[in-house]
């Protein structure tokens, strides 16, 4: 599932479980939503949140095996809607998250997967033996709009075409081009060594974590208006 | 305050505001606005307007000696509301005015400074000197949604988590990296010369400067929107 660590100001999010593709299901949802529900219960100023993964995937997207077990169509098509559910909370989970997030995605990532590490605010990546593939369109999956206005929040132009709709899979060199991620390293010590450094840099600025929150609220407003997520006005001017 | 020239074709708007950090209050946002009133005005086709300023800021933002100056923390409040309406009307001014708009950044700018320059079409920065900060999430202040709809006409992706989440002092050439600025040049004389250059180029085109506002207001339609500006229908086909 996932395990959280605190260390310092450091909430470190590790993606675990047995099969080390961490595909999400209900259960890796719940752990996942849950792990940044205590982080924010104990964020202070100054804290920050890292996600790392230490396998060949960072996360693979849907467990499609568990969404099959259902059986009938019907069955199958509502148990895919509740993971679809799943992740739009964990996105908004992560967008109202009261403190900066840094995601290192060490090894490949499809799908929801992808989503995953673009709901952090800064995503480095490792610059070889990790690709990021949106294989929606090659399974004959629709993108549905939430996650789209994501995507345009976050990426621009023919970036974002390539990444969407040319079912490519993009390595680490492609990606940094592309302006998806922040930074490329070459092995999984050296993208968590500096994952772990932006988080320590962002959190010595000991930026107010709600501020912070509906500062970045502003930059997925599409996103936040098709959640619902009102922003909230903030009164702690130094003026 | 500020002084506004003729020079042929172009308008040159000289920014002096209050003290050398060319501060904003209520009374040189007026100023500013009355300068773009006349150049509407007088404006013809092939007009077009330049913005400069001198010394080692652009400017600095709001005055708040004048903002805390009052009795009571819900005055200063007070005035800083009202600085911030003065400075949403002189941004509906810029957007308005029936000409192409150049801004030549010779120094630094903070806060609501970093609004005005970006309020121009064309926007050109010394290369040696200046940075642009957009220093709310260090003063624990949240942007407000106005002013976010104005930042993600302008920029979007990881420029505009760079520009207003990182608190970060951003010099000329990384501007240009994330196109936020046009070009950059050294020296005072360089960036005002290459602005006032520039303002020339666009005014020899001689556009509809009716025609032009209606477009441009287009590109913040967001903004706009907020603010109940709507776009005119215009009748002067060349078909």
């Amino acid at each position: 599932m996932c395990s959280l660590e605190k260390r310092g100001n450091l909430f470190i999010l590790i993606l675990t479980g047995q099969n080390g593709e961490h595909r999400l299901n209900p259960n890796l949802f719940s752990s996942i939503i849950s792990a940044l529900l205590r982080t924010k219960a104990e964020s202070t100023s100054g804290s920050a949140l890292v996600t790392v993964s230490h396998s060949k995937f960072f996360c693979n997207g849907f467990d499609l095996d568990w969404v099959k077990a259902a059986g009938s169509d019907e069955e199958t098509q509502q148990c895919f809607n509740l993971l679809l559910d799943y992740l739009k909370q964990l996105v908004l989970a992560f967008i109202s998250l009261p403190m900066p997030t840094i995601a290192a995605v060490n090894g490949h990532a499809a799908a929801g997967g992808v989503v995953l590490a673009l709901c952090h605010d800064y995503v480095l990546m490792r610059r070889y033996r990790s690709v990021l593939y949106m294989i929606d369109f090659d399974l004959g999956i629709k993108i549905p709009e939430p996650f789209m206005a994501l995507f345009r929040a976050k990426i621009s132009g023919s970036a974002r075409r390539d990444l969407l709709l040319s079912g490519l899979k993009i390595k680490g060199e492609e990606a940094l081009k592309m302006g998806i991620v922040e930074a490329v390293y070459d092995g999984e010590e050296e993208v968590t060594n500096a994952v772990i450094k932006i988080a320590d840099d962002l959190a010595k600025r000991n930026w107010h974590g709600e501020v912070y929150a509906e500062i970045r609220k502003g930059l997925y407003s599409e996103l936040c208006d098709i959640l619902g997520i009102a922003s909230i006005p903030i009164a702690t001017p130094k003026l | 305050m500020c002084s506004l020239e003729k020079r042929g074709n172009l308008f040159i708007l000289t920014l002096t505001g209050k003290n050398v950090e060319h501060r904003l209050n209520p009374e040189v946002l007026s100023s500013i606005i009355s300068a773009l009133s006349r150049a509407k005005a007088e404006s013809t086709r092939g007009s077009a307007l330049v913005t400069v300023s001198h010394g080692k800021f652009f400017c600095n933002g709001f005055d708040l000696d004048w903002v805390n100056a009052t009795g009571s923390k819900q005055e200063a409040q007070q005035r800083f509301d009202y600085s911030l309406d003065c400075l949403t009307q002189l941004v509906q001014a810029f957007i308005s005015l029936p000409m192409p708009t150049v801004a030549a950044i010779n120094g630094h700018a903070a806060a609501a400074g970093v609004v005005i320059p970006l309020c121009h079409d064309y926007v050109v920065m010394r290369r040696d000197r200046g940075v642009l900060y957009v220093n709310d999430l260090e003063m624990g202040l949240k942007i407000p949604e106005l002013y976010m709809a104005f930042f993600r006409a302008k920029t979007s992706g990881w420029a505009l988590r760079d520009l207003v989440l990182r608190g970060l002092k951003i010099k000329g050439e990384e501007l240009l990296k994330m196109g936020i600025v046009d070009a950059v040049y050294d020296g005072e004389e360089g960036v005002i010369n290459a602005g006032m250059k520039m303002a020339d180029d666009l005014a020899r085109r001689k556009w509809d400067g009716v025609v032009y506002a209606e477009i441009r207001k287009g590109l913040y339609s967001e903004f706009c929107g907020m603010l109940g500006i709507a776009s005119k229908a215009i009748g002067t086909p060349k078909l």
